[in-house]
């Protein structure tokens, strides 16, 4: 179950503009190729963490990092990383489904034409590799020049799920994916994060402790910007070693 | 106080319950043994229907909280170990019966000695079973712990017990049906203090949360 590190933050600090310390001295990482949860009260940094992995922040210049996240061996956070590039291989799935608006082909074909792929030979094999491992191909093969947006959104999830793994990355983010999503919706996601991970590194931040403690196989607890607890999933809910990490779980807080 | 505080909380409580009928059955079938009492033996027989209940009904109170609420870490461990404990408690109360029908038995023949060590056995895995029942419902690592190490008492005593029930089978072969019955007893309080022990173990589990079953020396079977 254990092995490789894929991703290592040391010494987290991360700051909102304004001064706003939202993540303090986060150490965290994750395995290669297993599912780790974050799970903890809203407010708590969960999902500050999950953007810093793939510098989702950068988005606001005056966000400010410091410590270190390495990625295969290199800083992520430092000045000469290129960022569209960093995303490709640490990608992210939010928690409304965002499909874009154009046929589901192109939705999945749309990261690979960035990358320079025009061969419509190629692309098709890709759009349908992507497809069938995000679990969709069945439902979707036959109307692949449909809008995106005539898809249930259980099924845009996948759809976007797919296009995050068509440009083949090594690590997938997911921030609360099934939040929006019925409970058929959300066990088929479910499966297919558990399927995924044969293929790729998951970090996943959810509120429903339930899926944390059904998919993942580490599961970190995060409470004030701090990372409270870190430890294999099954010891976290059968017997956590911390007493906050024991109040969150059993629904004690506060 | 939350609702599913509440259900824990009575859910405690009616293993309590049923861990005080339990403890009633041990004592009331050596008095139906050592004071030749029928009636005091037959109850104890008819009383153990309701221990069965509870064992029921404690087992689908603990499967019903854990569909329902998806109890996690110490809720959880607190369920698990309540689902154990039944089966531990149940089994004893089979065992008081046991002892009870043994003593209607013997009550029909004449006394074969004076009962000494046989109603030492019963007071210390009464006892046992109290302490392990008082420190589950505390979170008493320390009392189970204790409730562990008693368990050898009742061992040595019931292995004095076998031994002088043989020498008076080897004396007097007219004794072998009365002392055979009698060892019969022995073994049956010494199984309820291994029961005890079990409830003590998973107290330590319900605390720790680490099984530590199988992990003492093997106590040597006497």
């Amino acid at each position: 179950m254990t092995g490789q590190i894929e991703l290592e933050a040391k010494n987290l600090n991360f700051y909102y503009s304004g001064n706003i310390h939202a993540l303090k001295q986060v150490s965290f990482f994750a395995y290669k190729h297993n599912v780790t949860a974050l799970i903890g009260p809203s407010g708590c940094g969960k999902t500050t963490l999950l953007r810093c992995f793939n510098r989702m922040h950068d988005l606001y210049p005056k966000n400010r990092y410091e410590g270190e996240i390495v990625f295969q061996g290199k800083n992520i956070l430092s000045k000469d990383v290129d960022v569209i590039n960093l995303r490709s291989r640490i990608g992210m799935v939010f928690q409304k489904p965002t499909p874009f608006p154009m046929t589901i082909f192109d939705n999945v074909a749309y990261g690979l034409k960035l990358k320079g792929i025009n061969k419509r030979t190629e692309l098709s094999e890709r759009v349908e590799k992507a497809l069938k491992n995000s679990a969709i191909w069945d439902e979707v093969k036959d109307k692949l020049n449909v809008s995106a947006y005539e898809l249930s959104g259980g099924q845009q999830q996948r759809l976007v799920i797919a296009r995050a793994l068509a440009v083949e990355p090594e690590v997938l983010l997911f921030d609360e994916p099934t939040s929006a999503l019925d409970p058929i919706s959300t066990s088929k996601i479910e499966e297919l994060l558990v399927q995924l991970k044969s293929k790729i590194t998951i970090i996943i931040v959810t509120h429903n402790m339930q899926q944390a403690a059904r998919i993942s196989d580490f599961t970190g607890f995060v409470m004030l910007g701090e990372l409270i607890e870190f430890d294999k999933t099954d010891k976290m809910f059968t017997a956590p070693s911390e007493k906050l990490t024991e109040e969150y779980i059993t629904g004690r807080f506060g | 106080m939350t609702v599913f505080d509440e259900e824990l909380q009575h859910l405690k409580e009616k293993l309590l319950k049923m861990g005080s009928l339990v403890e009633d059955a041990i004592k009331n079938s050596i008095h139906a043994l050592v004071d030749r009492d029928n009636a005091l033996a037959a109850k104890v027989i008819e009383n153990d229907r309701i221990i069965n209940t509870f064992d029921v009904e404690i087992d689908e109170e603990s499967i019903r909280l854990i569909a329902l609420k998806q109890p996690r870490a110490g809720d959880l461990r607190l369920i698990t170990t309540a689902m154990k404990i039944t089966t531990d408690l149940e089994r004893m109360g089979d065992m008081a019966v046991n002892i009870a029908e043994r003593a209607l038995e013997l009550n029909e023949e004449p006394i074969l000695k004076p009962y000494i060590d046989i109603p030492k056995m019963s007071q210390i895995a009464q006892g046992m079973t109290r302490d392990a029942l008082d420190a589950f419902v505390r979170k008493d690592k320390k009392l189970a712990t204790d409730v562990i190490m008693r368990d050898d008492e009742v061992d040595d005593l019931k292995h004095d017990v076998l031994q002088e029930l043989a020498f008076f089978m080897a004396q007097d072969p007219t004794t072998v049906f009365r002392a055979m019955k009698i060892s019969f007893v022995a073994t049956y309080l010494e199984r309820i203090a291994d029961h005890a022990t079990n409830i003590a173990e998973m107290v330590i589990y319900l605390v720790e949360g680490k099984i530590i079953r199988h992990m003492l020396p093997p106590a040597e079977d006497k």
